[in-house]
C-alpha cells in the first residue's frame, strides 16, 4: 500500500514545493487571464459574462505549464529517476497529476477575490461548492495535458497543440458566447467540448446564468472526463518503450 | 551480476546494437569505452530498463531486464549522464523524494540519507538548493540518490561528463571507497581514457559491436612493445614503403602513420635515416587504450 500512496504523495509534495519557490509563475498564470478577463469584460459592458470562463482559462495555463515540464523533466530531470524506480507508474501519475492540479485550482481560488466584479457575492457554503468544481476541472485539464505531453519529444509540438486544440477548445467553451446563442457547426462542436461542461459548471456553482447543458450534466461529464484522462494517462505512461 | 547475452537492438532499420555478450562479475568496476554513437547509451538503456532490446537477453543480479523490470529496479541504483534532480529543491528534498520513490520513509530513510550523504561529503550542503551546486557536487548528490536503496549494481552513463579533472578524480575515489566498502558492482560508460584505465576489466564498443574485452593492461599489451607516430605529407605512400622495408603493418591515417613494434626508439632512427625527408616528426608512446581503440577499429575516440 505505502509503495503505491507514498510515491504519490512525494510528487504531490514535490510540486508544492517547486510552486513555492517559483512563486513568479504564479503571476503569468493568473495575470494574463485577468487581464483578458477586464479588457474584454470592461469594453463589452459584461464583465459577469466573461468570468467563468476567465477561471477555466487560468485553470488551463496552470495545466499546460505543469505538464508541458513532463517534456523536459524525462530527458534531463526528476522524472528519469522516476521511470527507472519500482514505484509503480500509475502511482506516479497519480501523484503527478494530482499535484499539477492542485496548482491550477489554487490559482483559480486566487481570482475568486475578484467575484464581487462580476457582481457575484459567494457566500461560505458556496465557496465550498466552486471550490470543488474548480477542483475537479483543474483535475480534468491536468490530466489532457498530460496524455498530450507523455509521448512527445518537443515542447515545440506542445506549442503548437496548444494553440491549435487547447486554446480554441476554450473559445467554443462557452467562455466567450453561450451555447445557447451559438450557431450552426460551432454549436456542435461545443456540444462535444468538454471544455463547455467547465465553464457551464462554474456558472452554476457561481450563481451566474446559464442556460444549456444542465447542471446535472455538467457535473457528470466534467467528472467523467477527468477519470477517462487519468485512465488514459496511466495507461500511456505503463507502456513499454523501445526507442 | 551482470550477464548480457547477444543483445542487439534497431531503431527502424539502424542497428545500434549487434549480438553484444558481456559479463560483469561482483564487485567489479566494469567500463564500456567507445566513441559517442557507439551503442553505449543504447545498452544503458536497456540495461536500465528504460527500453526494451529488439533480441537478446541482458539478466542483472538474477533478473531479466526485459520481463521483470520490477526485480531489477530495485536492484539496480541508475546515474543519468543527463540531470536527473529536482533543481529547484535541495540535495535532501531531492534524496528524500527518491526514497519515497523506492518505498522507505521514517527512521531508516534518514539513516540512509545520512549515510549516503557521508559517503559522498555531502553532509555540510544537505540544506542547499541543488541549482547553487558545482557540476561536481550535483554529479555526487546524483550517485547519492542512487545508492540510497543500496542496490547491488551501480549503473552509471558517462560518469564523468561535464566534470574537470580534478572533480572527475575525487569521483572515481568514492567509486573505489564505495566497492570496497559496500561490494558494490558498478558498470559504467566513459569515452575518458583514464576513467576507462581506472576500471578492472573493459569492453570497447564501436557500431554497436564489442571489439575487444578485458583489462585494461590486457588490452594494452595486445600491441607489443611501443606505438610510433610519424607525421608526413603523403601517409599512404610512407605506409607502404615501411611495410615492404621492415615487414611491420603499420596504419596509415589523415597526415600520419602508426606502427606498432617493440623497441621503437630502434626503428626510429632506421626509419628516419631509411626515407630522408620523409618524416616531418616522430613520436615514441606506450601503448594507451586509444591505440588499441584505433587498432581494432581504425577509427578514433573522439
Amino acid at each position: 500500500m505505502s509503495s503505491f500512496f507514498l510515491p504519490a504523495a512525494t510528487l504531490w509534495q514535490r510540486e508544492m514545493l517547486r510552486f513555492w519557490r517559483q512563486k513568479s509563475r504564479v503571476m503569468t498564470v493568473v495575470a494574463s487571464p485577468l487581464i483578458f478577463w477586464l479588457l474584454i469584460g470592461y469594453g463589452s459592458g459584461d464583465v459577469a459574462r466573461y468570468y467563468s470562463g476567465t477561471l477555466v482559462l487560468t485553470v488551463m495555463f496552470s495545466a499546460i505549464f505543469s505538464t508541458i515540464s513532463i517534456i523536459e523533466d524525462r530527458r534531463e530531470g526528476f522524472l528519469l529517476s522516476m521511470l527507472v524506480s519500482p514505484a509503480p507508474r500509475t502511482s506516479l501519475v497519480l501523484g503527478k497529476i494530482l499535484g499539477a492540479a492542485t496548482l491550477g485550482w489554487i490559482q483559480g481560488l486566487m481570482l475568486l477575490v475578484f467575484a464581487p466584479l462580476a457582481g457575484v457575492n459567494i457566500g461560505p457554503v458556496q465557496v465550498l461548492w466552486v471550490a470543488a468544481a474548480m477542483f475537479l476541472i483543474s483535475f480534468a485539464l491536468t490530466g489532457l495535458g498530460f496524455a498530450i505531453a507523455w509521448k512527445m519529444d518537443s515542447t515545440a509540438a506542445f506549442h503548437g497543440i496548444m494553440m491549435l486544440l487547447l486554446v480554441p477548445m476554450w473559445m467554443v467553451s462557452g467562455a466567450l458566447f453561450p451555447m445557447a446563442t451559438a450557431h450552426g457547426w460551432v454549436k456542435a462542436i461545443m456540444w462535444i467540448n468538454p471544455m463547455t461542461y467547465s465553464v457551464s459548471l462554474l456558472n452554476y456553482t457561481l450563481g451566474l446564468p446559464n442556460a444549456v447543458p444542465g447542471p446535472m450534466e455538467s457535473l457528470a461529464i466534467t467528472a467523467a472526463f477527468g477519470l477517462a484522462l487519468l485512465l488514459a494517462s496511466g495507461m500511456l505512461a505503463a507502456q513499454k518503450s523501445t526507442s | 551480476m551482470i550477464q548480457v547475452q547477444n543483445l542487439t537492438h534497431r531503431y527502424g532499420d539502424r542497428v545500434a546494437l549487434s549480438n553484444v555478450s558481456f559479463e560483469v562479475k561482483k564487485g567489479e568496476i566494469f567500463g564500456l569505452l567507445g566513441p559517442n554513437g557507439g551503442g553505449k547509451s543504447t545498452l544503458f538503456r536497456i540495461l536500465s530498463t528504460m527500453m526494451a532490446p529488439t533480441e537478446g537477453h541482458a539478466v542483472i543480479a538474477g533478473h531479466d531486464v526485459e520481463r521483470e523490470p520490477g526485480a531489477v529496479r530495485r536492484e539496480v541504483g541508475v546515474v543519468f549522464q543527463t540531470q536527473s534532480l529536482d533543481k529547484a529543491l535541495t540535495v535532501e528534498e531531492n534524496l528524500r523524494a527518491q526514497g519515497h520513490l523506492h518505498g522507505l520513509s521514517g527512521a531508516v530513510l534518514r539513516e540512509r540519507m545520512s549515510r549516503a550523504m557521508e559517503r559522498l561529503g555531502l553532509m555540510d550542503r544537505r540544506k542547499d538548493i541543488v541549482e547553487t551546486l558545482s557540476g561536481g557536487l550535483r554529479r555526487r548528490v546524483e550517485i547519492a540518490k542512487a545508492l540510497l536503496h543500496r542496490p547491488k549494481v551501480l549503473l552509471m552513463d558517462e560518469a564523468s561528463s561535464g566534470l574537470d579533472p580534478a572533480a572527475r578524480s575525487d569521483l572515481s575515489r568514492h567509486l573505489e571507497s564505495l566497492r570496497e566498502h559496500e561490494g558494490a558492482t558498478i558498470l559504467l560508460t566513459t569515452h575518458i581514457l583514464d576513467e576507462a584505465d581506472r576500471c578492472d576489466r573493459l569492453a570497447l564498443l564501436h557500431q554497436g559491436n564489442i571489439v575487444a574485452q578485458g583489462s585494461s593492461s590486457e588490452l594494452r599489451a595486445r600491441i607489443g612493445g611501443d606505438v610510433v607516430i610519424l607525421e608526413t605529407a603523403d601517409s599512404q605512400s610512407l605506409a607502404a614503403k615501411i611495410e615492404q622495408r621492415f615487414g611491420l603493418h603499420p596504419v596509415a591515417r589523415d597526415g600520419e602513420v602508426r606502427v606498432e613494434m617493440p623497441n621503437g626508439h630502434r626503428f626510429i632512427a632506421e626509419v628516419v635515416e631509411a626515407f630522408p625527408g620523409a618524416v616531418e616528426s616522430v613520436s615514441l608512446h606506450k601503448p594507451t587504450l586509444e591505440d588499441v581503440f584505433i587498432r581494432e577499429t581504425g577509427a578514433a575516440l573522439e
